[in-house]
């Protein structure tokens, strides 16, 4: 995983207009959460090989910290901190955003193929 | 602690890591004994947030970054591993009479004399809980004569209030290394929590991980019948 460029990430989202694509997303704080701090809360959601089409894919955001939108016929998928990117070798675009010790906070991937179960 | 009167130890957690965390002061212990472990590992911790640090995994690679982390850990404590193939998060939703049937058939073949366990409902993570169980389960559903002995092991805060003190504690201190590096074997996983524990040494004064880490408390199960 290596630090967003926006310009690589847009080029590469725009490969997947207007086609079936399968998406992961997902965010998470751990399930320890509130073992190590009472006032915190365990949340996290995920959802894996959902098919979808998008017309239109923009990554925006300042710093290192970015915003991906994809907007579909009758509705959004959004992410929220992605700080790293990569293109894994079945071409599927992997993001995610960690904190300061490399924990996933909040991951997107988006392929033409399904992610392994 | 006389670890050589066990002909051998079976181990059932969720997550690679989950033994060298919980368990490996006692693992090591069983194998200086002469004492055959064989770790039967839920799942490959697929969901885990820890990347590395730095970062050197994402979610697709993890899997199997994990599963080599394993099968080194494997030579490491010297034992033996087998992948239950269930998907980390998701044990609690499976169907908890096939998970304990699973590994009832297992333990049957195994025929270890020890079964090491989480403590079903005091051990925070889910994962923990529902394989916990399911392994209390399956040994209750073993016949009586050939039933093995099981520890569970809790690891919430409010385990000693609600449970008291656990009937076995290990103290992994003389073999600490050993520990040390089962879980730095897990370079995924503890790389993070180690750089934690450093900070907060050098605030207290104190070896915080040797602290956190060095009692391995387990409470005997006991069968009604
Ligand atoms: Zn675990």
């Amino acid at each position: 995983m290596k630090p967003i460029k926006m310009e690589e990430v847009q080029q590469k989202l725009e490969s997947f207009v207007n086609k079936d694509v399968y998406v992961h997303l997902e965010t998470t704080n751990g399930a320890y959460a509130r073992h190590f701090d009472k006032k915190a809360y365990n949340v996290g959601a995920y959802i894996r090989n959902a098919k979808v089409q998008f017309s239109r894919a923009k990554i925006v955001g300042e710093g290192e910290f970015h915003r991906v939108g994809l907007k579909m016929d009758i509705g959004w998928i959004y992410a929220e901190g992605l700080t790293h990117w990569n293109v894994d070798d079945e071409g599927r675009l992997i993001m995610a955003g960690h904190d300061d010790v490399g924990r996933l906070m909040v991951a997107i991937q988006i392929g033409e193929k399904p992610f392994g179960q | 602690m006389e670890f050589n009167k066990h002909k051998h130890v079976v181990i059932i957690y969720p997550h690679p890591d989950d033994e060298s965390f919980g368990a490996s002061g006692t693992i090591t212990y069983f194998r200086e004994a002469g004492v055959p472990v064989t770790y039967l590992c839920g799942t490959l911790g697929e969901m885990g947030r820890n990347m590395g640090s730095p970062l050197f995994a994402n979610r697709e690679t993890l899997p199997e970054i994990r599963k080599q982390e394993l099968l080194e850990v494997a030579k490491v404590l010297d034992i033996e591993v087998k992948m239950l193939g269930y998907r980390d998060k998701t044990l609690e939703f499976e169907d908890k009479d096939k998970v304990a049937e699973h590994l009832k058939s297992l333990l049957e073949e195994i025929a270890p004399s020890l079964v090491i366990t989480h403590y079903p409902g005091y051990a925070v993570h889910p994962d923990h809980n529902a394989l916990g169980a399911a392994a209390v389960e399956a040994v209750k559903r073993m016949d009586s004569d050939k039933r093995p002995e099981l520890w569970a092991q809790a690891i919430s805060n409010d385990r000693i209030e609600v449970l008291g003190k656990p009937d076995i504690v290990i103290d992994a201190d003389p073999i600490f290394d050993k520990k040390v590096q089962a879980i730095k074997t897990h370079r995924s996983q503890a790389e993070a929590m180690i750089k934690r524990m450093e900070q907060a040494s050098e605030s207290s004064g104190e070896n915080e991980f040797r602290k956190r880490m060095r009692y391995e408390g387990f409470y005997i199960w006991s069968f009604d019948d």
